[in-house]
């Protein structure tokens, strides 16, 4: 994950309290996915970022996962996703995210 | 009259080095990781230049292989060798590191670039055996310095090291003690840019068939800004390039749009053409050394080569009618609008089905489409996907939704309208523009008709919108050659035949 | 429970994914407060 983007989220963390934040994801392949989400909740495993080391088990989802899909309005996750999440490998996704939620998420 | 593009070139430069020390991967891991693993094994996984060569993805972008040739190459293709690879083709060629630093030298007009003496001697007579090199370059590279100055310029003076086989052979100084945006980095950055422009528009007037002073405007589109503190992105990297090229009838400008510039500059290229303000215009761009090796971690952690290891340049010569070479139609563009949104039904909407409502063709009108052409070697293994891929899937998808295709010829529309990535992750090199070379030639055979080349730019990174961008535009068969649209001489014989003859029996009649 | 409602949201949108203002646009329907919004480029 972007540098910059991990010195956002440590700084909310801090300000907002980790059980009060949740990050979604809109990465292209489970693998990022699953990269992004391990660098929100196990700490930045390329060693590059402010997140490094840092375990800040933060609630993670892809905007194409199930639970998150159902909270969304229909109509406007139709016109806004839909047509990507014909693209993606959502299960591939779905695998790797909770994969990484099941060992590292802290506050589900 | 639509103007026509008259031929195109491709260029990549090999630059192994300019990864390790100027790639911006590796420099941010240098600051912020400096003991790191991935810095350590880098090295290792760094191609020599034949494994550069024979890599089929290169062979395509410079003109060797077709890229439905690439389509039957059995992925992945880091692992494959192109028989019968070669340094040169038919739109450009991989210049190798070396040559490459002479051709920077010559292209700096400041004597900000020093190069060893012993290196300059021991690579100049293969420089200047390229034959797209003029004398007139070859007569600009100095003799060279001791390496002991160099290493003073970069030890005490800010200098960037240039290197070779993981040498010192050179170096890039400060343009200004002070101003930032003169610093040597800065100035490495904007020469070697410049310098694969260079090589781009050399190869373009050659493949185009025109003269030098033919051309009257050049437009650069890559992603560099030069300037000083006064004006940081001032320009004009056009002209100067055009300047070391010998455009001397030229005058250019910059146009900038990130990785939808090239798409953007084609279309302005083609209206100057059409209104009459200038009869050949050339579309440049270098190539940019901060993405070098940009996703070289993934890389290293599978296991793979530093795939990311060339400077990708291109030009493309834009004309009057001709009546013979393919045609840029200006009543067809796609753009992204303020209003689009960042959906990404949107966006491909605003790009491809927008333009093609407005003069009522289907999508399967158009024979092939080129998005952004980022070779899928480089992009699956770093996460971010097949990226031409995903846009036909998308482009086919919208195909259905409108009633062109039926569902069940998907997959069959995506083999038959979309092209397998064959370009280097340049930012702006992919954006479209690679197939135009390839377009051109095509529809000149008259395997296709039409081609929509189709560019997409992330401002964001600019932090100055959060807006995405992007245009379109369709090249097409020339109508003058276009034996269904107008009437061939052996036509216009036969038809005064029938009308004499039938004159004549009016006459007999009579 | 809601994973979204009244919750402070990040975004990390991708460019050749589904970007940042694309899923602001649907997180605003499920109640989830954005705090940020990014979309990251691969290439």
């Amino acid at each position: 994950m972007d540098l910059e983007n991990q010195k956002r989220v440590k700084e909310f963390a801090d300000e907002f309290g980790a059980e009060n934040l949740v990050v979604v994801l809109g990465a292209a392949e489970g693998e990022a996915a699953g990269l992004a989400a391990e660098t929100v909740t196990a700490g930045d495993p390329t060693f590059a970022g402010p997140l490094t080391g840092v375990q800040l088990g933060l609630t993670t989802y892809h905007v194409c996962e199930p639970e998150l899909k159902a909270e969304f309005d229909e109509a406007v996750y139709d016109e806004q996703v839909g047509m990507m999440e014909m693209v993606l490998d959502v299960d591939d996704i779905v695998s790797e995210m909770s994969a990484i939620r099941d060992e590292f998420c802290k506050y589900l | 009259m639509n103007s026509v593009i008259k031929g195109a070139s491709y260029v990549l430069v090999h630059t192994p080095e300019m990864v390790v020390y100027n790639g911006t991967t590796q420099t941010t891991e240098r600051v912020v990781n400096p003991e790191s693993e991935y810095l350590k094994e880098l090295r290792g996984h760094l191609r020599s230049y034949e494994d550069c060569v024979n890599y089929w993805p290169n062979q395509v972008y410079i003109g060797n292989a077709h890229p439905d040739e690439l389509a039957q190459v059995e992925f992945p293709y880091f692992d494959k060798k192109k028989e019968g690879a070669e340094r040169y083709g038919k739109y450009g060629e991989i210049m190798p590191e070396e040559e490459f630093l002479l051709l920077v030298q010559a292209c700096d007009m400041f004597e900000v670039v020093k190069l060893d003496k012993n290196f300059v001697s021991a690579h100049k007579d293969a420089f200047a055996a390229d034959p797209i090199i003029t004398e007139d370059i070859v007569s600009k590279i100095e003799e060279g310095y001791e390496l002991d100055e160099i290493k003073h310029f970069i030890e005490n003076e800010h200098a960037e090291g240039l290197y070779h086989n993981n040498e010192l052979v050179g170096c890039v100084r400060t343009a200004h003690d002070i101003d930032v945006n003169l610093s040597a980095h800065v100035m490495h950055e904007n020469l070697m840019s410049k310098a694969s422009s260079v090589l781009a528009l050399l190869y373009a007037v050659r493949n185009a068939g025109i003269n030098k002073e033919d051309v009257e405007y050049v437009i650069d589109c890559a992603e560099e800004a030069c300037g000083d503190m006064n004006q940081r992105g001032g320009g004009n990297f056009a002209k100067a390039a055009a300047e070391v090229a010998g455009l001397v009838s030229a005058t250019g400008s910059d146009s900038r749009g990130f990785c939808a510039g090239p798409t953007h500059a084609l279309i302005e290229a083609a209206a100057l053409v059409k209104s009459g303000a200038y009869k050949t215009v050339v579309v440049t761009a270098g190539g940019c050394t901060a993405k070098l090796g940009m996703n070289g971690k993934d890389h290293v952690k599978k296991g793979l080569p530093i795939l990311e290891d060339c400077l990708g340049g291109f030009a493309v010569v834009i004309s009057e009618n001709d009546g013979v070479n393919p045609e840029i139609n200006l009543d067809v563009l796609g753009r992204h609008t303020v209003g689009t949104g960042s959906a990404p039904q949107a966006v491909i909407g605003s790009l491809v089905t927008d333009p093609l409502d407005r003069v009522g063709w289907k999508v399967t009108d158009i024979d092939k489409f080129s998005p952004e052409m980022q070779n899928p070697d480089i992009t699956k293994p770093a996460g971010a996907g097949d990226v031409p891929l995903a846009n036909y899937k998308m482009i086919g998808a919208l195909a259905v939704k409108r009633g062109d295709i039926d569902r069940k010829e998907l997959p069959d529309f995506i083999q038959k309208h979309g092209l397998t990535g064959w370009a280097p992750t340049q930012g702006h090199i992919p954006s479209g523009v690679p197939y135009i070379g390839v377009a051109r030639e095509d529809i000149l055979a008259g395997n296709i008709k039409k081609a929509m080349i189709i560019g997409k730019g992330s401002l964001f990174l600019g932090r100055m919108t959060n807006l995405f961008d992007g245009v379109s535009f369709v090249i097409q068969a020339n109508e003058g050659n276009d034996a269904a649209g107008t009437v061939s001489e052996e036509e216009v014989k036969g038809l005064i035949a029938k009308a004499m003859k039938e004159f004549a029996e009016t006459l007999m009649a009579e | 429970m809601a994973i979204l409602e009244g919750k402070k949201v990040i975004i990390i949108g991708d460019r050749d994914g589904v970007p940042g203002p694309a899923i602001a646009e649907c997180v605003k329907t499920a109640g989830g407060e954005i705090v940020f919004s990014s979309t990251e480029c691969f290439v």
